[in-house]
């Protein structure tokens, strides 16, 4: 139980990355795998924003890093619930193995 | 075991517990009031190291926009209640132990590796220098980035109509 630094932060975000990696590869479903998308993107921002506190605080860039990931995951996971959405439509179904359009 | 030490762990197993629910519970709905329970902790742990306007961002863009898109198209696609079906039990198994292993390994290299922090003065993460940085043209300013990524959420914007608008046929 020594002072709360650095490594705490890398243990948490470490977890919740490998978690991510979990949800996206057990599940099916098209939504709960860009939750664990999410996940894993969150992971990315402690790390950068930790390592930003502990080790470089003489600058922001982490922080720019971390602005920037939550700007672009809000645009992914907009065209992604359109895309899903739009396969809702097509294929009344949003289980991975069923979107087979594409195949071949 | 001092308060902060204290707020620190309670921050973290709402993230961990709320990560781990998000991706293990079996019905949608509840997956995703768990995602929004791991992103306020992370929102919560922002504000625990001093970054203010990151946090607020977060809580802005994650739990605001992006779980409330998530709940909505899970209203669209899904019966809510309804349970997923489990997943296949060696995927299970062997996502389980790949993750539990590359944990392990990760977290060995980091106890095991020593970070040295700067020396210089810290430059306090105000909503101020921030503005001042990004926006700044000279060198190490953040302009382009900036306006690229503009770009991006006008190409995603109008990317997201088109994909997700309804063509009415003719008869």
């Amino acid at each position: 139980m020594s002072e709360i630094g650095l490594t705490h932060m890398l243990f948490i975000s470490t977890a919740l990355f490998f978690i991510g990696v979990y949800g996206f590869l057990t599940r099916k479903n098209m939504i709960t795998m860009l939750m664990a998308i999410e996940l894993i993107l969150n992971s990315v921002n402690i790390n950068f924003v930790a390592f930003n506190k502990y080790l470089y605080a003489d600058k922001l860039d982490g922080l720019f890093f971390t602005i920037f990931i939550i700007t672009i995951a809000a645009a992914e996971a907009a065209v992604a619930i359109a895309i899903i959405i739009h396969l809702y439509r097509s294929l009344k179904s949003i289980d991975v193995d069923d979107a087979d359009l594409m195949k071949f | 075991m001092s308060a902060s030490q204290i707020i620190f762990y309670i921050i973290a197993a709402v993230i961990i517990g709320g990560g781990i629910l998000a991706v293990t519970s079996r019905k949608i709905f509840r997956a995703a009031i768990y995602l929004l329970f791991s992103l306020l902790g992370i929102a919560s742990l922002y504000f625990y190291l001093n970054y203010e306007f990151i946090a607020a961002v977060q809580i802005v863009v994650y739990v605001g926009g992006i779980v409330v898109l998530i709940i909505f198209s899970v209203f669209l696609t899904h019966a809510s209640g309804d349970e997923m079906q489990k997943p296949v039990l060696w995927r299970a198994l062997f996502s389980g132990l790949a993750a539990v292993f590359a944990t392990a390994l990760t977290l060995l290299y980091i106890t095991e590796h020593t970070f040295i922090p700067t020396a210089n003065a810290a430059v306090a993460p105000s909503v101020k220098n921030i503005g001042l940085q990004m926006l700044s043209t000279t060198q190490y300013g953040y302009i382009l980035p900036f306006e690229v990524v503009s770009m991006l959420l006008l190409a995603a914007l109008v990317g997201c109509i088109v994909i997700a608008i309804k063509i009415k046929t003719k008869e």
